[in-house]
């Protein structure tokens, strides 16, 4: 959640989550605002009912929906449609399942070790979504199926979330970028995790004996961004860890933060919350620190 | 006395006035997420028929949470007005939703005195969608800073420019537009991404360069919190409304990093920088249904009950705007359409019965069963029910809070089918600047569009 008032955590699974809209702090700062709609002023002065707004060139200024003309009081058809369609892109985004199987072929083609699968105690999309908490735990069968724990420097978990969409197309080229930066650590074995909130990988790690969680989720999707992918990074994972003792970099896609700058500020966090050993609030993340890759 | 109903051969008992209200609460996510819904449509309903029966005094002399150990407790007992509340003293909750439905609209606001965030939320409970709204409509609430808002008939909207990035030059375009379409009369409110006072200063200026260079009816805001507030009034910067999101508990308050004193403090703060024109009332807040369960600070307390304590902190500070933010939280908290629907005519008939001017962020995220359907019904009935004020976001996407709420084309709506006016300064200024005509519809003024954009680049440098 985001709470706000005192200092919130360093951001939210759902970005806004929660009932409070303030923020005190800038969370994600680092995120570039969302791009313009592409298909504005699809020719609505085409129709004759159609009144535009004299004003479209403040849409340069904000990629807010500005200057939508109008049908008498209404929004004009294309409008009503294009708002339609990015809604259904969202809803999507949240209700389509994790390809696995193209997963995990995809992560042992680039070379990572085959993944371990895992599933939350939620059974199906809608127990996710009323239970948060049944999210963060891992199923009895789940834990079972767990190796025992072996010393591990880190272990990534690749979580669904709320779009599975948003992993499908970035967590692959997100860890190639990261890659690099992962040298001479030890590595647990990937872990796909379904029907899983944040702190699932706090379950997961501690099982599996890993010094540092990293997860990479699936982002509430927003209307015009139905696949932003979120990380998560948690020093000594285990169960009952608040989320300001974790660190957040947001909305990772190709037209918000790139793969390359993502797995740079990851890998920077990485190497602070190892020298530190600790995560959250008192990681500043900051590349500058950072030694190269290799 | 002992809280059960018997149903049939059948026997429901009720361990303490908290079970019973959250038994009887309609079914929400959020009361099963914390272990406190019915377990049936039955023992929902044996709930409410326990419920009709209890006197209503019992919420008086039974606090929910206790008063050693909460202050919001404190000030709803210690503020309660007997006077007010003597013609309901003999009633029970069930008799309660009799008297609000049959009284007139005078009786029971010069009862809100006398009744307890609890007695709301308890009569809210027995009464249909139909009687939230009812009871909502006869309740004249009218506040004033700049303009008057909350007079029968009319609904304001709050223009709601935000950015991601806090730029001032796309928050600038994005409040043109609402102008445009003749929103803004209940306040310009940025919601900001940042919490830096340097940052923040410029948003609050560039707004008031803006409303009186045009000399518009209407009030700014910035929605940060209250402490950096306070640091801007003490800067000296131009601050009209104080804004924070408040809850029904100490500790939800305290999770936010506000106590009443703190508010107290910040709403003196407001008053004395006097910039009302036609009023006094200086205070935005906001609220939501599932923000103590949230926060871990419900103290066992269903989240409709925990929400309309809320107001109770919110009617100490006599705010000029009270909103909740119906859908924003998610569906753990409120499942669905139907979900988010009865909980805004809930939290608005709620707040009216105490006194406040409330408004309604009509909304929803991509996660929760709804769509704009959901959210086309929810405004008609808000504004059946005479709703203080909405938000008008371009689009209706706030590209900042990753969010969907009701537009400035949803207002026209309103004003087109229903006849639901502006407030009247704010409607005397668009006839003034040509964006109205003799009828009170919205033109498309290219003249009055053009100075405006003209005037864009100095006003967001």
């Amino acid at each position: 959640m985001s709470p706000s008032g005192t200092s919130p955590p360093p951001c939210g699974e759902g970005l806004g989550e929660g009932v409070s809209r303030q923020r005190n702090e800038h969370s994600d700062g680092s995120r570039p605002p969302p791009q313009p709609l592409p298909a504005k002023g699809r020719g609505y002065a085409e129709h004759p009912s159609v009144s535009a707004d004299p004003w479209s060139e403040l849409r340069l200024l904000t990629p807010a929906r500005l200057a939508l003309g109008r049908a008498g009081a209404a929004l004009p058809t294309a409008e009503v449609l294009a708002f339609g369609l990015a809604h259904a892109q969202a809803r999507d985004a949240v209700h389509t399942p994790l390809d696995v199987e193209a997963l995990a072929t995809q992560l042992q083609a680039d070379g990572w070790p085959e993944p371990l699968l895992v599933h939350s105690r939620a059974a199906d999309r809608a127990a996710y979504l009323a239970r948060p908490d049944w999210g963060r735990r891992l199923s009895e069968d789940s834990l079972l199926s767990l190796p025992a724990a072996a010393p591990a420097d880190l272990v990534l978990v690749i979580a669904d979330g709320l779009s599975a969409t948003a992993v499908q197309r970035h967590a692959v080229p997100l860890l190639r970028a990261l890659r690099p930066w992962l040298t001479g650590l030890r590595l647990a074995p990937p872990v796909i995790a379904l029907q899983a909130r944040v702190a699932l990988a706090d379950e997961v790690g501690e099982r599996l004996g890993a010094a540092l969680a990293v997860s990479l989720i699936g982002e509430r999707p927003g209307l015009s961004s139905p696949d932003s992918l979120g990380i998560y990074l948690t020093w000594a994972p285990r169960l009952g860890h608040h989320d300001a003792e974790r660190n957040c970099i947001s909305n990772v896609r190709p037209e918000g933060l790139g793969y390359v700058e993502a797995a740079r500020q990851l890998a920077a966090l990485i190497h602070q919350a190892r020298a530190m050993r600790c995560s959250g609030l008192r990681l500043r993340g900051d590349a500058t620190a950072l030694p190269p890759p290799g | 006395m002992p809280l059960q109903a018997r149903i049939g051969v059948r026997s429901y008992r009720f361990r303490d006035l908290k079970e019973l209200l959250a038994k009887a609460s309609p079914m929400r996510s959020g009361d099963a997420l914390a272990g406190l819904a019915a377990i049936n449509a039955e023992e929902r309903m044996a709930a409410r028929l326990c419920l009709a029966e209890l006197p209503l005094r019992t919420l008086l002399d039974h606090p929910l949470i206790p008063y050693e150990s909460d202050e919001v407790t404190r000030l709803i007992a210690d503020g309660h007005d007997a006077t007010a509340f003597a013609p309901l003293s003999a009633l029970t909750v069930g008799g309660f939703r009799d008297w609000l439905l049959a009284g007139s609209g005078e009786t029971v606001s010069a009862a809100a005195p006398g009744i307890t965030p609890e007695m709301a939320a308890a009569v809210s409970k027995l009464m249909r969608n139909q009687d939230l709204i009812a009871v909502a409509c006869k309740l004249g609430v009218t506040t004033r800073f700049r303009n008057s808002i909350g007079l029968p008939g009319r609904i304001s909207v709050r223009l709601q420019p935000n950015h991601p990035t806090d730029d001032l030059r796309g928050i600038a375009a994005s409040v043109l537009d609402g102008l445009l379409y003749g929103v803004g009369d209940a306040c310009i409110g940025i919601n900001p991404a940042s919490d830096e006072l340097g940052r923040l200063g410029p948003l609050w200026r560039m707004l008031d360069e803006l409303i009186r260079r045009y000399e518009i009816p209407t009030q700014s805001c910035v929605l940060a919190h209250v402490t950096r507030q306070i640091e801007a009034i003490e800067a000296g910067l131009p601050l009209d409304l104080v804004f924070q999101s408040i809850g029904g508990t100490e500790a939800l308050n305290a999770s936010f990093g506000i106590s009443l004193s703190l508010l107290r403090e910040a709403h003196e703060a407001a008053q004395s920088l006097r910039r009302g024109t036609v009023g006094e009332n200086c205070m935005y807040f906001e609220t939501g249904q599932g923000a103590a369960l949230s926060a871990n600070a419900h103290h066992g307390v269903d989240q409709q009950t925990c929400e309309t304590r809320a107001y109770a902190v919110a009617r100490a500070f006599d705010p000029l705007l009270v909103n909740t933010v119906v859908g924003f939280i998610g569906p753990e908290y409120l499942y669905d359409g139907k979900q988010i629907i009865r909980a805004g005519l809930e939290d608005h008939f709620c707040g009216k019965l105490l006194g406040l001017p409330m408004g309604v962020d009509v909304c929803y995220t991509n996660h929760a069963e709804a769509d704009q359907d959901d959210m086309d019904s929810l405004l008609t009935l808000l504004a059946a029910a005479g709703c203080s004020f909405v938000m008008g976001v371009p689009g209706a996407d706030d590209v900042m809070l990753n969010y969907q709420s009701t537009s400035h084309h949803d207002a026209l709506y309103l004003r087109e089918t229903l006849g639901h006016r502006r407030a009247p300064e704010f409607e005397d200024w668009l006839l003034k600047m040509g964006l109205l005509d003799a009828q009170g519809r919205l033109v498309s003024n290219p003249l009055v569009s053009r100075s405006l954009l003209q005037a864009l680049p100095e006003l967001s440098s």
